[in-house]
C-alpha cells in the first residue's frame, strides 16, 4: 500500500463520510413515529418532511438502515401489473425511481433492461395478453412478443426450455430497470436526515400505547415516547406490530429466497421471468447473476436458507441456460415475506386511530419503495387516504372487495 | 432434506407434504354477521409462534394436523384429527 494512502487514512483532518447523524437518545415526543428503517419507512419520512413539512418524525429500527426486505430482495422495477388500481399505482413509481439517482445526488444504479415475463401455457400467454392490454390503456409500454423476439433480446436462452416448457410467447415491458437495493434507503435516509427527522437503529419497540382507540405513545427498548402517529412499515414483522394493538389481519408470513452467481462477463441485457419454471434472474452491474424463484411453500418466521431451494431453482435455470453449468453459487439468503390473499399491498388507516399499515408487500415490495413513502406521508399527514391507495386498504377484506393481482404480483404461486 | 413424520406412513421428506395453513374454527355461517365470516374468511395468526396446522402426505392422501413452531421452524408432534388435540 502507498505511504500517502495510509498517511490520509490515520490523518485526522480527513474524516470518514458519515451519511447520517447519531442521535444519542431519544427525544420525549415526536409529531410521528415510523416503525422500521427500511426503504418504505425512510421514504416515508423523507417525503413527510419534503413535502407535507413535518419534520419532527423519528424512524425506529430494531437492526440497521436496510438490513431487512430492502436489502433482501432481487432489485426489479417494473410496473407492468394486471389490476388498474396496480398499474396506476406501480407506474408512478417507475416515472418517481427514474429520478431518484439526481434528487438524492447518489448513484443508484438505476438500470434499465426491459423485462420479459415468459409464457409456456396457453393460460399463459392469454394472461399476458390481458396485462398488455390493461397496461397500454394506462399508457404503459407493454406488449404481448413472441418467441423470436425474446431469442432476439436474449440469443443464449433455450427457447425450448430443455424440451420441458418451450416458451410460446412473452410480455415485454421496455421500462423493466434494476437499481442498487441498498442505495435506495440510503439516499431516502440521508435526504430525510438533512431535513431534521432523526433516524435511531438499534431501537426495538416493544408496544403502542393507545387511550380511547388512539395513539398516545410508542413503547421501545431505549424509552417512552409520546406520539399521535404512528407508521408501520415492518414489512415481515407486520403481524407482531398489529398483535401490539390487537386486531388482525389477513396477512401471513413465509420467507422468499434467492440467490447470486460468482460475476461473469456480461452477456444478459434483459430481465427474464418465468412464472412456470418460478425462476427471475437479471445481471447487476458487477456481473454477478441474481436469481429469485417462488415462496417458500409454508408459514416461517426466519431468515433461513435451504439447499432444497437453491438445487430446485439451479434446475429451472439450466432449463433455459445449459451453458450456466460451470458457474457457481455465491450467496445465499432469505427474507420474511408479509403475503396478503389477492397479492396487493394493505395501505392506509386502520381500526385505531392514528395508526397507519404500510405493510402486505410480500414479493412486490422494492418496487413501490417511492411511491407507498409519497402516499404513505400523504395518508399520515392529512389523515386521508393518497388518490393512488384506496384499493389497498385494509378495510376492503371487511367489504369482501379484493384488488386481485395474483397473476402479476410474482411467480409460482 | 427436512423430514416430515405422517401419522399412517411414518417419516417421508418434506417435499412429500403440502402444507394448507393453520386449523381454525369456522363460525356457525346462518347465525354469524358478515364481519365475523370475513374474519375467519381472511384473518390469520400471522405472529410466530407453536401452531397447529394442517398439511397433507400427498402420495397416500393423508390428511393430518401438525404441532409445529413457526419461528424455528421445528415440528413438535403431528397426529390425526380426532386423535387428539
Amino acid at each position: 500500500m502507498p505511504w500517502r494512502l495510509i498517511r490520509y487514512a490515520l490523518s485526522s483532518k480527513h474524516h470518514e463520510p458519515c451519511m447520517f447523524t447519531r442521535h444519542d437518545r431519544l427525544k420525549p415526543s415526536y409529531d410521528v413515529v415510523i416503525i422500521g428503517a427500511g426503504g418504505h419507512g425512510l421514504a416515508a419520512a423523507y417525503y413527510l418532511a419534503r413535502d407535507h413539512g413535518i419534520t419532527n418524525v423519528a424512524v425506529l429500527e430494531r437492526g440497521y438502515i436496510g438490513g431487512g426486505n430492502t436489502g433482501r430482495n432481487t432489485t426489479i422495477i417494473r410496473s407492468n401489473y394486471l389490476t388498474p388500481e396496480g398499474v396506476q399505482f406501480y407506474d408512478a413509481s417507475v416515472k418517481l425511481w427514474q429520478d431518484l439517482s439526481s434528487e438524492f445526488d447518489l448513484n443508484l444504479f438505476y438500470s434499465t433492461r426491459g423485462h420479459f415475463t415468459l409464457a409456456h401455457t396457453d393460460a399463459a400467454v392469454r394472461t399476458m395478453r390481458w396485462r398488455a392490454e390493461v397496461n397500454k390503456h394506462y399508457g404503459i409500454e407493454s406488449e404481448a412478443v413472441g418467441p423470436a423476439f425474446v431469442k432476439q433480446a436474449c440469443p443464449q436462452i433455450d427457447l425450448s426450455c430443455a424440451g420441458h416448457a418451450p416458451i410460446l410467447g412473452a410480455l415485454y415491458h421496455a421500462p423493466g430497470a434494476v437499481a442498487r437495493h441498498d442505495a435506495v434507503a440510503w439516499g431516502y435516509g440521508r435526504g430525510a436526515d438533512l431535513r431534521g427527522v432523526e433516524i435511531h437503529q438499534q431501537t426495538e419497540v416493544l408496544g403502542i400505547e393507545t387511550q380511547g382507540g388512539k395513539v398516545v405513545g410508542v413503547r421501545t427498548s431505549r424509552g417512552n415516547i409520546a406520539t399521535t402517529k404512528v407508521l408501520s412499515a415492518v414489512a415481515g414483522f407486520t403481524p407482531r406490530i398489529t398483535d401490539m394493538l390487537g386486531f388482525r389481519t389477513p396477512i401471513y408470513i413465509h420467507p422468499l429466497q434467492a440467490m447470486v452467481s460468482e460475476p461473469v462477463k456480461p452477456w444478459l441485457n434483459p430481465i427474464l421471468v418465468s412464472g412456470s419454471l418460478h425462476v427471475y434472474i437479471s445481471q447487476t452491474a458487477r456481473g454477478e447473476l441474481v436469481m429469485g424463484a417462488s415462496l417458500d411453500p409454508y408459514e416461517l418466521h426466519s431468515n433461513r436458507s435451504t439447499l432444497d431451494f437453491a438445487e430446485g431453482l439451479c434446475g429451472h435455470m439450466l432449463e433455459m441456460f445449459p451453458f450456466l453449468s460451470h458457474v457457481k453459487v455465491v450467496r445465499q439468503w432469505a427474507g420474511m415475506a408479509d403475503m396478503t390473499p389477492d397479492f396487493a399491498p394493505i395501505m392506509g388507516k386502520t381500526p385505531v386511530e392514528g395508526f397507519y399499515l404500510d405493510a402486505g408487500w410480500g414479493t412486490w415490495g422494492f418496487k413501490a419503495t417511492p411511491i407507498s413513502g409519497k402516499t404513505m406521508a400523504y395518508t399520515v399527514a392529512k389523515d386521508t387516504p393518497h388518490p393512488l391507495i384506496p384499493g389497498f386498504s385494509l378495510q376492503r377484506f371487511a367489504d369482501f372487495s379484493l384488488t386481485g393481482e395474483k397473476g402479476a404480483a410474482s411467480v409460482g404461486h | 432434506m427436512k423430514i416430515l413424520t405422517c401419522p399412517i406412513n411414518g417419516p417421508r421428506p418434506v417435499s412429500e407434504f403440502a402444507y394448507a395453513g393453520e386449523v381454525r374454527h369456522e363460525p356457525d355461517n346462518d347465525s354469524c354477521s358478515d364481519a365475523e365470516w370475513a374474519d375467519y374468511v381472511y384473518n390469520r395468526s400471522g405472529i410466530p409462534g407453536v401452531k397447529h396446522e394442517w398439511w397433507c402426505h400427498t402420495p397416500s392422501n393423508t390428511w393430518f394436523i401438525a404441532e409445529r413452531d413457526t419461528t424455528q421452524d421445528l415440528v413438535l408432534r403431528t397426529y390425526l384429527h380426532g386423535e387428539q388435540s
